[in-house]
């Protein structure tokens, strides 16, 4: 099969530390015109939606049923759902469009993390039996990697707050105190609100319906071991793997887009996908700067298929992660055409 | 624009979850003290141990009895504990890998301060003083000196205990502040004046209550508000015959799809002031509420005739 996919359009919310006045539709509603208002395709010609989201974020159970109502699901549309970040989502939308049972595809995901209490929200994912009973927060386990970079000779904490500061747009004075040591406030994701959506289509459809789409050239996902204890906590193996498989090490990227919610997380995957001085990392600021669980990831790769769209970028790499420390990785290839 | 309402939400939800031979030998191993880890084909101590090899899948089932005093390799100083850690003072998240294991098992380590803690330091098992077989059997690791010796000695073990845990119940709560969202606000603020109002399409002019927000056939956002009811036409129901926990209404009862007048969806409520048995499809009701109640408490037969089936069959 060498149907070419192309992403053809990307829009998100404003992030925003709460958004309490609206639902989760009404959140999303919004970004879906967006996006469909870019290619001047309405709902109706959509041939596969896909969306990602968490009811245990904010507590709704079946919330992505109500948000479906967004999209104009009645009658019947055909449609799917994925627990993950969008990322996941965007992978099972390319799987439909490759093989040719669709042409056009929306996906979409959503988070609102302010609800509920995040941290703990979050150890509800991890091993049932040796690990959620502990409760162990997703500072804390992040924390536990980043103490681990910097014993390894790997980062120290002038370098992860720099890290913090270029996503941010700010100076490094502003790292605040300890969260989890090693971890300060500028070294963790802000917490809040947002949404965001992007177009699909093959071959010539992407053409009509972008000046210049973002090809998928190469799309792939992988998961480390299960057991924290297990795994080397420094090193990304998952992550080298899904790049490799995607195609990134066959050609250098101009541009990447990092899924990395902690600034530790950087440091490892700018060593995993072998990233030199020579990439533009996060140019969007990254999770750092806004991270919209279930969405965040979705948000890489639209920020990195909207420089290509724009002509700022030619070949640029896109990561989303899923779970703790890192746990699961999807890495794509975007492509223009030739200018 | 009204005030954006809030309430409190609660989750709870106490998993009971069955364990495997390993898992059930490992916990059971907590409850009596001892520390159990699994080999797996290429000579690695796994601890704790899992049922299939990470790196192959391979099934593994055999035991081994490993130290339960052990080594940092990485830890974390939490200055503010929450809700169901293991220690509600400061402390150290830890990686421990216990003497004569080959992996890291994670867990809390009292310790006075971060200046305290480092990787590389010996820690060893502080147990808990009631153990049921579960992770928490391990109350926390805490410092300990190299010179008090060692328990790396590790045995083979056939994971063979009386009374083994054979699974868990995982209990979990979390707390939620629920708010509606703009549709939804706008109409329990309207119940509040004892008033049912939903919101119109802007494209197909349906009428949604209560209003979600968005027009699931156009996927666009309603916004006109319009008042329907109180009166309504019964579009189909059921006879409920199982009293609800903590629902003080006696069985059976009626609850039913209403299309209100002027909505084009129906909702769902009681049905009173009417024997069980008589309650039909087209039947004519209107809102009951309660003195303090704020949404209507049920809904109860007008002097109407039934209504046309041709007038709701499309609300079906």
């Amino acid at each position: 099969m060498t149907r070419e996919i192309a992403v053809v359009a990307f829009a998100q919310t404003d992030h925003r530390r709460s958004m309490t006045e609206l639902s989760e539709v009404e959140m999303l509603m919004p970004v879906l015109h967006q996006v469909l208002d870019r290619t001047g395709l309405k709902t109706a010609d959509i041939d596969f939606t896909c969306s990602g989201s968490s009811d245990y974020l904010a507590g709704r159970a079946f919330s992505f049923t109500l948000a479906l109502d967004g999209v104009g699901a009645w009658p019947p549309i055909s449609e799917s759902h994925v627990e993950m970040d969008g990322a996941w989502a965007l992978y099972e939308a390319w799987v439909k469009l490759r093989t040719g049972d669709a042409d056009t595809a929306l996906v979409y995901s959503y988070g609102k993390s302010t609800p509920g209490p995040l941290r703990d929200v979050l150890t509800r994912q991890l091993d049932p039996y040796y690990v959620a009973p502990l409760w162990p927060d997703s500072v804390s386990l992040a924390a536990l990697q980043a103490q681990a970079l910097i014993d390894a000779g790997e980062t120290d904490e002038p370098a992860l707050a720099a890290v913090g500061a270029r996503s941010r747009g700010a100076d490094s004075e502003g790292q605040g105190d300890y969260v989890v040591r090693p971890l300060r406030r500028g070294d963790c994701p802000p917490v809040g609100d947002g949404a965001a959506a992007v177009i699909l289509a093959a071959g010539e459809r992407a053409r009509e319906l972008c000046a210049r789409p973002a090809w998928i050239r190469g799309i792939d996902h992988r998961i480390e071991a299960h057991a924290l204890g297990v795994r080397d906590l420094t090193d990304s193996p998952s992550a080298r793997l899904a790049a490799e498989k995607a195609g990134v090490f066959e050609r250098p990227v101009d541009t990447a887009e990092l899924h990395a919610p902690f600034s530790s997380q950087e440091v490892v995957l700018r060593k995993a996908l072998g990233l030199d001085d020579s990439v533009r990392v996060n140019p969007s600021g990254g999770a750092l700067a806004a991270n919209p669980v279930m969405a965040a990831g979705l948000v890489r790769l639209g920020e990195a298929a909207a420089r290509i769209h724009r002509g700022e970028s030619d070949r640029a790499l896109a990561h989303a992660t899923s779970g703790p420390c890192l746990q699961q990785n999807l890495v794509a290839v975007l492509e223009g055409d030739p200018r | 624009m009204p005030e954006v309402l809030t309430a409190p939400l609660v989750v709870e939800f106490p998993f009971t979850r069955s364990l495997g031979p390993v898992q059930s030998a490992f916990l059971t191993g907590l409850r009596e003290r001892v520390v159990l880890g699994v080999r797996t084909a290429d000579g690695r101590t796994l601890v704790p141990p899992v049922e299939y090899d990470p790196v192959t899948a391979e099934e593994i089932r055999d035991l081994v009895h490993v130290g339960s005093t052990g080594t940092v390799t990485t830890w974390a100083w939490n200055p503010a504990p929450r809700r169901g850690q293991p220690l509600d003072t400061p402390f150290a998240w830890v990686l421990v890998r216990l003497d004569g294991a080959d992996t890291a098992l994670l867990h809390a380590l009292d310790a006075p301060g971060p200046d305290a803690v480092h990787s590389g330091m010996r820690v060893r098992v502080r147990w808990a003083a009631e153990r049921s077989g579960a992770i928490t059997d391990i109350a926390c690791f805490e410092p300990y000196a190299a010179d008090d010796g060692d328990d790396s000695q590790v045995t083979v073990h056939a994971g063979e205990f009386e009374d083994p845990v054979t699974g868990i119940v995982a209990a979990a709560r979390l707390d939620y502040t629920y708010s509606p969202g703009r549709a939804q606000t706008a109409f329990i603020t309207a119940l509040t004046d004892r008033k049912l109002v939903g919101e119109r399409c802007p494209s197909c002019r349906k009428v949604y209550v209560p209003p979600r927000g968005a027009c699931p056939t156009c996927g666009l956002a309603t916004s006109e508000q319009v008042e329907v009811g109180p009166r309504g036409t019964v579009t189909t129901f059921c006879i409920v015959n199982i009293k609800a926990k903590n629902l003080d209404i006696e069985v059976p009862y009626v609850y039913a799809h209403i299309a209100l007048d002027g909505a084009d969806l129906a909702l769902h409520g009681r049905i009173g002031g009417i024997p069980y048995d008589q309650v039909r499809m087209g039947l004519r009701v209107e809102a009951v509420w309660a003195d303090d109640s704020r949404y209507p408490d049920h809904y109860r037969p007008t002097d109407e005739p039934d209504a046309d089936y041709d007038t709701y069959k499309e609300l079906l």
